[in-house]
């Protein structure tokens, strides 16, 4: 409690005295804000993301390096893990990858790059009363129900829309069990077994409550191509 | 569903707020540093004991946030000079300045897309301290508000910014980050400093696998109200937001403070009741924007949703439209502008309420600190209105709302509206401003209101169709944001310092009471009925407008 080191009270007639004194008093603080701002950001923005960095590459290594997946469906810590061979990694369980043809399950639209591109992740932003949007969505809901054989009115929307990010991994266990029949035929296998494959990779909500119902995409195609060969 | 996430996320912030308010309260009142911070006052070289008047308060943190500015300046001019830039451009005068300007007001609005145009050094040594600093400025002047109202007849002193701030970094913020990065880290958010190289995919196609120091920077995007996504996608990201568990993760990282803040309130002005009202207003209001925009997204109004059988362009399967329209309610009701679905393709009313939230000054709960000084004087306001009804001088836990006091506090409810209004009339009347227009009709004006609306509050969230990337909005957008922080901040100072040096009044049998549901009643229409004089005429022209379309 002992001393102000500005004291800016100024009897009304110095006003011009004060702004000087203001102004001079400023350049010293922001002098002093620069003391600050560089040591916070030597414990704020070099210590702690390298602390963080720590623990992840200790404890949860997969989840920091990016949830990536090799070729036959397993787990790898690191992206040279399996270079050079068959079994290499082909992307992250946590990013979606553009699939097309009838012998893979397709993911959503994606307005990121020309699909799927994770160095543009993107939504398409086109808004709610939108008529342009309004006819991509009809010309997707008649592609993906002669694709797939059904009926028209019965297409789930996650087909129809593009995500957030474009990267979405999901599509919902409608979708994904849409495509079954048109997949099996395609690869000349048993269409129960294609069916059990989507149920097994079927999540549910987590924690019974939040979030939707959701089948991974390229899990579930990592899995089929397993199955396949 | 929509009930069951909002009821695990209400028990969540139910079970912290007490020891939380108790801890922060802690933190502002004691008189013993710690080692580290005393370690650190000596780099400094700042005496972190000296009590500062409101003015000196007001220097020290200008300073601060002009040194933030100048140094965020030159990290981005430089970027591609840092370690790990991978290989991005140094970022163009006008761009640079705005994200430096955008960063420090703590409002995260992005031009640039982070994954393709910003180094990891940049984001993790610039932009991510800024989102732990412009966030302890921001409580650091909430709790200088406080101490005003507990001073009685002092010399206007307001206690010490550099140890304000410090002690948030140090004592609040640090440590909730850490163990917050880990959550994150479990779900899936990276945490690495590798660059972005490309792999085959399954069809042979390449994709490229994103690095970066992200899980850090999300936590304290997140738990300081900051918004600015590590990649463009921002929240909507699988890399930023893995899971429908990250996603109540973030939510709640988002509340945990703005609703914590009337605690410690509570707590330091020595009547607890004081800060049960002023959570009331602010859960009150902002369960009824929870409300509107979950049955907006979830019964799909408009053309676009009703052609694709449901409100899902723009959002992640994962989190669904419920908890989409949570995280919207919760990102535009704090000062956050943090998106995990894309606000340009909410329902029309959907995208109206996010507006609305983010016009009623961001007080409900409002971003870290700005939220409680902003419901604060909103308070005063309907101290004000009740004490003019019963003919009484006003006062408000003990002071007199003068002439001056008032004068203050209209001028701070002014200054938001101002911005918002008369930006959007410039954007709207010049041709640079119109070119950036993706949407014909009233949902280009909706694109354009909204972005000046989340510069001026802070937010930092947009309708992104509109091409914002231009000099005109990033200069636009650059003078809202830092106008819409720095001059509420000012004024809201020189108010607590002539609390600090007022008489605190005894109570009194006349003395409106400030605890009661009469009280908070007030408050709540007070602030609907502000907001709805000053914007009712361009909402009409634009959200109401598509709503009814």
């Amino acid at each position: 409690m002992a001393h102000d080191n500005n004291s800016s009270v100024h009897p009304a007639g110095q006003r011009s005295l004060g702004l000087r004194r203001g102004s001079v008093s400023l350049a010293r603080q922001t002098l002093a804000g620069f003391r600050v701002l560089l040591v916070l950001t030597v414990l704020l923005g070099v210590i702690y993301p390298v602390a963080v960095f720590a623990v992840g590459q200790v404890g949860l290594r997969w989840q920091a390096n990016g949830s990536l997946l090799l070729a036959d469906g397993s787990h790898a810590d690191t992206r040279s893990t399996g270079a050079g061979t068959d079994n290499a990694v082909v992307g992250s369980a946590l990013i979606g990858q553009q699939f097309t043809g009838d012998e893979w399950f397709h993911p959503r639209p994606s307005a990121a790059g020309d699909g799927y591109d994770t160095l543009a992740s993107a939504g398409s932003n086109l808004g709610p009363l939108n008529l342009d949007l309004v006819a991509t969505i009809e010309e997707r809901r008649a592609e993906v129900s002669a694709a797939d054989g059904t009926v028209a009115g019965d297409v789930p929307p996650d087909a129809l829309t593009a995500s957030a990010s474009g990267l979405d991994p999901h599509i919902s266990p409608a979708y994904a069990a849409q495509q079954a029949e048109r997949v099996a035929t395609a690869r000349g296998l048993d269409q129960a077994a294609v069916t059990a494959l989507v149920a097994e990779h079927t999540a549910g909500r987590d924690l019974g409550v939040l979030g939707e119902p959701r089948v991974n995409v390229l899990e579930l195609n990592l899995a089929l191509e397993k199955m396949s060969s | 569903m929509a009930i069951g996430q909002i009821s695990v996320l209400l028990i969540a912030l139910a079970a912290v707020h007490l020891p939380l308010g108790a801890y922060l309260a802690r933190v502002y009142t004691s008189p013993k540093h710690l080692r580290v911070e005393r370690a650190g006052y000596r780099l400094m070289r700042v005496d972190a004991d000296a009590e500062q008047k409101w003015s000196s308060y007001l220097f020290s943190l200008l300073g601060f946030s002009m040194a933030s500015l100048l140094f965020l300046y030159a990290l981005g001019r430089l970027q591609n000079h840092l370690p790990m830039s991978l290989g991005v451009s140094a970022f163009d005068p006008a761009g640079a300045w705005n994200t430096a300007v955008s960063f420090v007001a703590n409002t995260n609005w992005q031009w640039y897309s982070g994954e393709a145009a910003a180094g990891h050094f940049y984001q993790m040594a610039g932009l991510a301290v800024q989102n732990f600093v412009s966030a302890a400025v921001g409580i650091s002047v909430a709790i200088a508000l406080i101490r005003g109202f507990q001073r009685s007849g002092t010399d206007g002193r307001l206690g010490n910014f550099w140890s304000d701030l410090t002690r948030t970094c140090v004592r609040v913020l640090l440590p909730m980050a850490f163990l917050g990065a880990i959550v994150l880290l479990a779900t899936g958010v990276i945490q690495n400093f590798d660059s972005h190289t490309a792999v085959q995919t399954v069809t042979g196609a390449t994709q490229s696998v994103l690095g970066g120091p992200v899980a850090s920077q999300e936590v304290i995007k997140e738990l300081g109200t900051n918004g600015g996504g590590f990649f463009n996608a921002n929240s909507a990201h699988p890399f930023e937001n893995p899971t429908p568990i990250s996603n109540l993760f973030e939510i709640f990282l988002i509340l945990v403070i703005p609703f914590t803040l009337p605690r410690t309130f509570g707590i330091m002005v020595g009547d607890k009741r004081q800060g049960w009202a002023i959570l009331s207003v602010m859960s009150s209001l902002w369960l009824a924007s929870v409300a509107l925009l979950t049955w907006a997204e979830m019964s799909g109004p408009g053309a676009v949703a009703r052609a694709a059988g449901g409100a899902l362009e723009g959002k992640e399967l994962r989190f669904g439209t419920a908890g989409s329209a949570l995280f919207a309610a919760a990102t535009t009701g704090t000062s956050t502008g943090a998106v995990n679905a894309m606000h340009d393709s909410l329902t029309a009313p959907g995208g109206g309420v996010a507006i609305f939230g983010m016009l009623l000054g961001e007080v409900a709960p409002g971003g870290v600190g700005t939220g409680l000084y902003g419901l604060l004087m909103l308070a005063i306001v309907a101290v004000f209105v009740g004490g003019l009804m019963v003919g009484r001088t006003p006062e408000y836990l003990g002071k007199k709302i003068g002439r001056q006091e008032i004068t203050l506090v209209a001028l701070y409810i002014l200054t938001m509206p101002l911005l918002v209004l008369v930006g959007t009339a410039v954007a709207i009347a010049t041709p640079a401003g119109q070119a950036g227009i993706q949407e014909l009709g009233p949902h280009g004006l909706s694109e354009v209101l909204y972005a000046v609306t989340s510069a001026a509050n802070n937010n930092g969230s947009a309708f992104a169709g509109l091409t914002a990337a231009t000099p005109f909005y990033n200069t636009l957008l650059g003078v809202a944001m830092l106008a819409g922080r720095f001059i509420p901040i000012a004024l809201v100072l020189a108010l607590a310092g002539r609390f600090a040096s007022q008489r605190t009044t005894p109570t009194t049998a006349g003395t409106l009471p400030t605890h009661q549901p009469l009280f908070v009643g007030l408050v709540a229409a007070v602030t609907v009925v502000i907001v709805g004089l000053t914007f009712i005429p361009v909402l009409s022209l634009g959200p109401i407008v598509e709503s009814l379309t």
